[in-house]
Parts: C-alpha cells; structure tokens; sequence
C-alpha cells in the first residue's frame, strides 16, 4: 500500500498525540529499569494480594451487573407495562452516583451507630452487630460498584435487544421454539458482544476506583499506587505496578473493542429493524417487573441521595461557609477550563479526520483517546513523573544561568492536572464531535462548496450551527467527569487548593460522613445532568 | 405435506380490519402466490396462517385440523410451518449448519447432519455448512433461509416477500430455481409478493388481494386474459379502459369496432360499461387506413409504447416494433386485434 504524503495538519495531529501519551510511554519504559528493594518486598506480601482482590472484585462486579442489567434490559426493550418509559431513563440514574459517594452514604447508612443497625438493636438487642455484615469489606465494595456500574450493561444490552429485528423471534417460533426458549437461544446470544461490552465498561471503572477501595479498606492496584507514590515517595515502584495494572485494562480494553465490532455486525446484519412488538403485562405479573426495576434504581440512586440530602440539611448552617463556595468556584472553574481544553484537542483530531483523511490517523487517533481506560491514579503518576523531571531541569538551568528558582512550574500547577484531565477525558469529546460530524454528511460540504461558499462560511454557516449541540453537550461530559474525579485531583491538586470530590474524600476519611453530604451532593446533582442528555440522545434515535 | 383451507378469515388491527372474508384453499404440493399492493393485507394473512397474527372470524385448517378459529389458537411454534423472512432473519451468531439444525429436534447428530446435507444439496450449497451468514451472498442467504425453514418437515412453507431484498436480475432466475426445489420435494406453499413476475414464475395459482379482500385466485394466465376485477386488469400488465355500450347479450359498442363480449351479471342492453384495451390488442399497421394520434410514446428497447387518442378523446395503449419511430403528433395506422372483449360494469 502506497501512503499519500504527510501534510503539515498530519504532523500535528502526531505531534499533538505524541505529547498528550508520553506519559503512559515514560511509565511503560519504566519496564526496562531494574526493579528495587521495594518492589521485592511488595511482590512478596501486597502485590498477591492486590491482584486477588481485584479479580474478586471483577467477578463480583460481573456477576452484580450482569444480574441486574441484563433483566432490566429485556424487560424494558420487550413488555410494555405502566411507568415502563421513566423506567427507561430512571435506571440510569445510579450513573450520576460515584462509586465513593455511595460507599459513604452506605457506610453512614449500614455501620455500627448508623440508623439501621441502631434501630434493629432496639428491637432483638446487642447480637445484631454479631451477625450484620460489614459494608466496608470486599463485599460491600462489590455491592457499591454493581449498583452505580449497572446501568453499563443496561445501555449496552438494551440497545442490543431492541435492535433484534422481529423476524427473528417469529422465525425461531415457526421453527418450533417456545418464546422462552428463543430468549436463551437467539436473544441472549445475539446481544452477547454488546453486554460483554458494557460489561468491559463497568469493569474499567472498577479498576480505575481509588475512592471505594481505600475507603473500604480493600487493597488492591489503586491503593498500592497511591500510597507507594505518596507514602514511600519511589517512582520506581510505583511506575512499575502502574505498568502491572495496566495490563489488566489492555485485556479489557481489547475485550471491549472486539465485542464492540462484533455487536455492530449483530445489529447491522439484519435489514428491517421493525423492533418486535411488546407484549403487555397487567397485575402481577407488572407489578413483579416493576418491583424488579425499582430495586436498583432505589438502591443505586434514590436511597444514597436520601441520605447525602438528610446530612446536607444537617450540615447546611456551617456547611455552607465562604470555603464551601471557594470549594464550587475551585471545581467548577477548573472542570470549565479542562472541559475547554479538551474540547479544542477534539476539535482538531474530529476535523483532521475529516479534512484530511489519511490511514495514518485511525491508528493515531485511536491511540491519543487510550485515557479513558486508564485509572486515573496511573495518569496522574504518569503524568507527574516527566512533569516534575522537566521541572527540575528548568530550575537547575535557571538557577545556574540566571540564580533564579523557577521552583514546579508545571507539576505543582493546575497545568499538570488539566493535561491530564484533558488526556483521560478526551475519548468521550471526541466521540461526541464524531457523531455530530457524522451527521454532516460530505455531501452537503460538497453541495455548499458548489453553491460558493468558503472554507470559512461552510465552517460557520453549515458546522458551527449543526454542531452546536454537539459541542455543548462534549463540553458538559467532560465538565461533569472531571468534576467527580478523585485520585487525578488528589495526587496532582496545587498546596491547598481543594475541590469538591477531595473535599469530600477527606471529611470522609476524617470519619466526618456528614460533613461530606453537602459536597458529595452538588457532584451527583450536577452528574444528573448526563444522564439527562444520554436518555435524551436515546431517545431521539427513535427507539421507542 | 398437508393441504390448507382458509374460510371466511377476518382480522383486525387495533380497529382496522385487515382481513376482510378471505377464501383461500392450497391442494397439497401446490404453490400459491398472494400478489397485491404494500398494505393490502397480504403479509398479513401470511402472519395469520403462521399464528403470528391473531384473528377475529373464520377459520384456518392444515389439513383436517383447524389451527386457528376465534375459539382455538395453535401456538406458532406448534402449528409445523416453515417460514421465510423477507430479510431471511438468518442467526448472525450461528454457522449455516447450526442455523439450519435449529428447528431439528429430537434427531441424532449423526441423522442431523445428514439432513443437513440433504438440504444443502436441495438448494444448491454443499460445503457450506461451516460459513457464517455474513460470508454468504444474498441470494445464497436466502436459500439458506429456504433450507432452514425446510429442515423440520413443515406441512406448509410460507415465504414473505422472499426474493425482494436481491438484485432485480437475480430474482427471476432464483424464483425458477426455488420453484424446482418446492416441486422437486413436492411441497405446499403460499408465497406473498408484490411482484408479477416473481409471482408468475414460481406459482401455479395466484392470488390478487386488494384492500384485504381476495379479489381472484387463478392461474397467470387467467389474471391476465380474464381478469375479473377492474383493478386486476388495472394491477397485472398494462391496459386502458374505454368506454362501450351494449347492443346484445354478445356484443358491446365501442369505438374500436363492435367486440364480442361475456357480458358480467346485471347488465342490461343499452347500458355503458368499460372495455379492457391491453397493448397487444391494437397492433401498430402502416397499411391501415385507420388511423389515430399519437399522444405519448415510451421506447421499451424491444419494442416502441404508444398512447393513442380516440375521437372522443379516450386513450388506449398500442404496442409496435422497435423501428416503427413516429414523433408525438403524427397519426399512426392500427388494426384491432381482439377476439373477446373483457368488460366490467361502471362505478356510479
């Protein structure tokens, strides 16, 4: 195959990429460093350790998410039954709720001197605390992650399911087989690759979490990063068990990337789409699925927001300080400004794909969004260790030339952290930009071109009005992700300037539950807002 | 095989009747065709008989036992017919020897696979047990779906509009073919499609349903020499209507000359009725002195269409050969052509 030559918009988009992974390739050339002390000490006792829990944690979080996703998804794409379509939207809602947030609520909810165990004792005693199960175990931390990652294998499954044509259930009827049965037989395996894709999804996220697990006091990979980078300070190490877990995410992400393939394919494969009739259900047996939907959505999302708003009503009077408001202005401006950045990044890659296409780029493009699967404890090391190196340099040269210290002008500054927040987040803008792109088919650049337009009044007056909504709505992604983002923030924040997530880890950690409604609470509001969009984006497909 | 009776079948969807009174009955081994516009109900009638579809009055039998009546309601999948899918609704996930082994129950491995075999060479694809739906062509797609739907022995084949997602050239020809196989394995069928020629070439009966009533149920032959409806003569081939008046029991009046004629039941003499013209009545004569304008003209490539205007200015179709090139205008000689007149009684 013979390439067409690199334009300088070409060199770019290498260029741009190049900087925005060098971090992931720095912690992967840790690879070839010997390892140290350390790190025999840690392969000996906590690292078996680690990799147990995050394999229990995996399977648990399959099993949960699979048992409450895959039902839900059949229910809602195949029967019809009072409030079915809030249902449809309702069991996304766990998704505003981060993982670390919930195990507060649930900690506040379920320990000791909470109300549930303290209500119970009052009724059969002081044996209830022999036998209530401890939230904050490896248990609990699977329970926490099933509820809020769920709605991953919902979305994923329920797309698939409804995309199965009509035919195919009739013709595996003529053919002799029971409704029931063509579940098993034809439904269940036709949507198999997108339900192991959404399932790749929720564990992702299970082994990016910092916040539940060290909260849980569960150790696993995130843990051991955290606290060999902060605790022992080596870089070493800690690079290297960074290097350790991202294998784990490669699988997954390779799991993920084929089943995706596979499930398009699936859907694609079959030419009507009348999506099947749904059967009607009435008393019971409505009742039943009602009850079956209501207990995630109760559990991942109504009961936790109960109590995050019974502690901020608690909590207001001194809660609601001028260092609360510092804490909304630090986060909101930041999330803005990340969500900006990353914004432009997508911009460029979204129209080099289109304005320039070379086969250079799928390759190039799909390497500069790896960081959404990349736990944001890794990027925030990975990030760090060139950031602070550079930072050194500059100021031994500054100092030598000039006697001046320029001290950490990178990496004690918000850039480091908006560099890395733009790295991890930038996958969802440009997916965004990319189906809004996609809706601007070539032929209508084709068809203004004719008609005379510029290259610039083709931008403004053709894309800028058909991406608007695009545009804003990758903006309000990105804001919300970084807003509810913890260890990035928390390894890579400034001294002293706090954030809404770090404020809640810490009042948390500080054994002050309460006090942490307030902030946790403006997150999973403004988390809500996705969720909106994503039902609303659903909806407009025109599944009903 | 079994043979198929549908007596006076009514169904409804939501509050629209769909089905209006159908009589329909299929000898064994015979193939049927339900032919008519998109939205005349033929689809489903096929859904009916299948049991996908519920029905409000009448009754569907498969040989003596009655499968669906507003009383009784076999299950689809207990009622033995094998279906083809207009999208042939073939497995994604499975390889053609298990989506054919799909319907084949309680058989050995062993006297599955040889069924199996069977099959493929019936429709023509030995050695492809082992592919996946995607690796096929449409039309080998579909004759998978024919071999799938075949496999459990079903006592009547339906097949939706199964030839309308291939290439026009291949539908034809492919249609030939699965005429053959269903003769070949002497099976009943019932086949809906909204095309004549499809219909033409697989079917020994057709059917033309329109607003969910069946119109005729003849042989090609019949629909097109002796249609009984006006929208019939109207639906299959082409044809204009004029008018005529009848001065006997055997002839009717029109400006074509005075046409032998069946007359239709409650007509009397004196009264108007239309007259079917079809394009090979009026054949296109130099020599004729009788001559007519010429309105319009469509070149066919085989073949020169012209629409011709009578004196009172009504229009018929004439057919002429290739190189017969006369400009819109001009006056053409023709000859009528026609041996027995098809006429329909007027809609006041």
């Amino acid at each position: 195959m013979q390439f067409k030559k690199l334009s300088s918009g070409h060199w770019l988009v290498l260029l741009v990429t190049l900087l925005l992974t060098t971090p992931i390739w720095v912690l992967v050339s840790f690879l070839f460093v010997p390892s140290n002390d350390n790190w025999t000490h840690l392969a000996g006792t906590l690292l078996p350790e680690y990799i147990a829990n995050s394999i229990w944690l995996m399977l648990g979080v399959s099993f949960g998410t699979l048992i409450l996703g895959i039902p839900a998804a059949w229910l809602i794409s195949h029967y019809d039954f009072k409030f079915r379509r809030i249902f449809q939207w309702a069991l996304l809602l766990p998704l505003a709720m981060p993982a670390y947030i919930i195990a507060y609520t649930y900690t506040g909810l379920l320990a000791f001197e909470g109300p549930v165990q303290t209500e119970l004792r009052q009724h059969y005693g002081f044996g209830v605390s022999q036998w209530f199960p401890e939230i904050r175990s490896l248990g609990g931390a699977i329970l926490m992650f099933s509820l809020v990652l769920y709605p991953y294998v919902y979305l994923l499954a329920r797309g698939a399911f409804s995309s199965q044509g009509e035919a195919i259930f009739h013709v595996s009827r003529t053919l002799g087989v029971s409704p029931t049965q063509s579940f098993f037989r034809v439904a269940l395996p036709m949507a198999r690759p997108a339900i192991i894709a959404g399932l790749s999804l929720a564990l992702m996220e299970t082994l990016a979490d910092f916040g539940t697990v060290q909260y849980f006091g569960v150790d696993t990979f995130t843990t051991g990063i955290f606290r060999t980078w902060t605790g022992l300070g080596d870089t070493k190490t800690t690079a290297q068990l960074s290097v350790l877990l991202l294998v784990f995410v490669l699988i997954l992400m390779l799991v993920e990337y084929w089943s995706r393939n596979r499930a398009k394919y699936f859907s694609n494969f079959q030419h009507s789409k009348n999506p099947p009739s749904k059967i009607h259900l009435h008393g019971i047996k409505a009742g039943l699925a009602i009850a079956f939907l209501s207990l995630p959505i109760l559990l991942g999302f109504v009961i936790p927001s109960g109590q995050l708003l019974y502690w901020s009503y608690h909590t207001a009077e001194q809660g609601i300080s001028l260092h609360f408001f510092e804490l909304i202005w630090n986060s909101f401006s930041l999330a803005f400004i990340a969500a900006l950045v990353t914004l432009m990044l997508a911009l460029l890659l979204a129209y080099s794909r289109r304005m320039i296409p070379h086969p250079i780029l799928t390759p190039t493009l799909r390497i500069a969004t790896l960081g959404y699967a990349v736990p944001g404890t890794i990027i925030a090391v990975a990030v760090m260790i060139p950031f602070t190196w550079i930072d050194n340099q500059l100021d031994a040269w500054m100092r030598d030339q000039f006697d001046i210290s320029t001290g950490l002008l990178l990496s004690g500054t918000l850039i480091a952290l908006i560099f890395a927040y733009s790295f991890r987040f930038l996958s969802i803008a440009l997916q965004t930009l990319d189906s809004g792109l996609g809706q601007i088919k070539p032929s209508m650049d084709q068809s203004a071109r004719t008609l005379g337009a510029s290259h610039w009044s083709l931008l403004s007056r053709i894309h800028l009005p058909l991406l608007k909504s695009s545009l804003l709505i990758a903006t309000i992604l990105v804001f919300v992700e970084v807003l509810k983002e913890l260890p990035t923030t928390l390894i890579m924040r400034p001294f002293n300037f706090d954030t809404l997530a770090v404020n809640a880890y810490e009042l948390a950690a500080d054994e002050q539950l309460a006090d942490a409604g307030l902030p946790a609470l403006l997150i999973v509001l403004t988390g809500i807002i996705p969720v909106i969009i994503l039902s609303k984006l659903i909806d407009s497909k025109g599944r009903p | 095989m079994q043979s198929l009776d549908i007596e006076q079948l009514y169904a409804c969807h939501d509050q629209d009747t769909i089905l209006n009174g159908i009589d329909l009955h299929l000898k064994e081994g015979e193939i049927g065709c339900l032919l008519g516009p998109s939205g005349c109900g033929k689809t489903t009638l096929l859904k009916s008989i299948a049991g996908l579809h519920p029905i409000s009055h009448g009754q569907i039998a498969l040989g003596n036992k009655v499968i669906s009546s507003p009383e009784i309601h076999l299950a689809t999948e207990k009622r033995q017919i094998g279906m083809v899918f207009q999208d042939y609704a073939l497995f994604p996930h499975m390889s053609i020897f298990d989506n054919i082994a799909f319907g084949l129950k309680k058989l050995s491995r062993k006297q599955k696979t040889e069924r199996i075999q069977a099959l493929l060479k019936l429709v023509g694809l030995e050695g492809m047990q082992k592919r996946y739906p995607h690796e096929l062509s449409g039309g080998q797609q579909q004759r998978i779906a024919l071999a799938r739907a075949l496999a459990p022995k079903p006592h009547i084949l339906l097949m939706d509009e199964p030839f309308s997602g291939l290439d026009v050239e291949l539908r034809e020809s492919l249609a030939r073919e699965v005429r053959a196989i269903l003769k070949a394995e002497g099976i009943t069928a019932l086949m809906v499609t909204h095309n004549q020629n499809e219909a033409f070439a697989i079917a020994d009966s057709v059917g033309v349903v329109s607003d969910g009533k069946l119109l005729q149920w003849d042989t090609p032959y019949n629909l097109y020499h002796q249609p009984h409806h006006p929208f019939i003569a109207d639906f299959i081939g082409q044809g204009a209507l004029i008018t005529g008046t009848i001065c006997s029991c055997r002839k009717v009046l029109t400006e074509l000359g005075n046409l032998k004629t069946h007359l239709p039941f409650g007509v009397v003499s004196g009264e108007k009725i239309s007259v079917l013209v079809r394009p090979d009545d009026i054949l296109h004569d130099d020599d004729s002195d009788w001559k007519l304008e010429v309105v319009n003209r469509a070149f066919r490539g085989s073949h020169f269409l012209y629409t011709l205007k009578l004196p009172s200015g009504e229009t018929v179709l004439c057919m002429s050969q290739s190189h017969h090139d006369h400009p819109i205008g001009s006056r053409i000689g023709v000859k009528l052509e026609m041996d027995h007149a098809i006429v329909f009684a007027k809609h006041k």
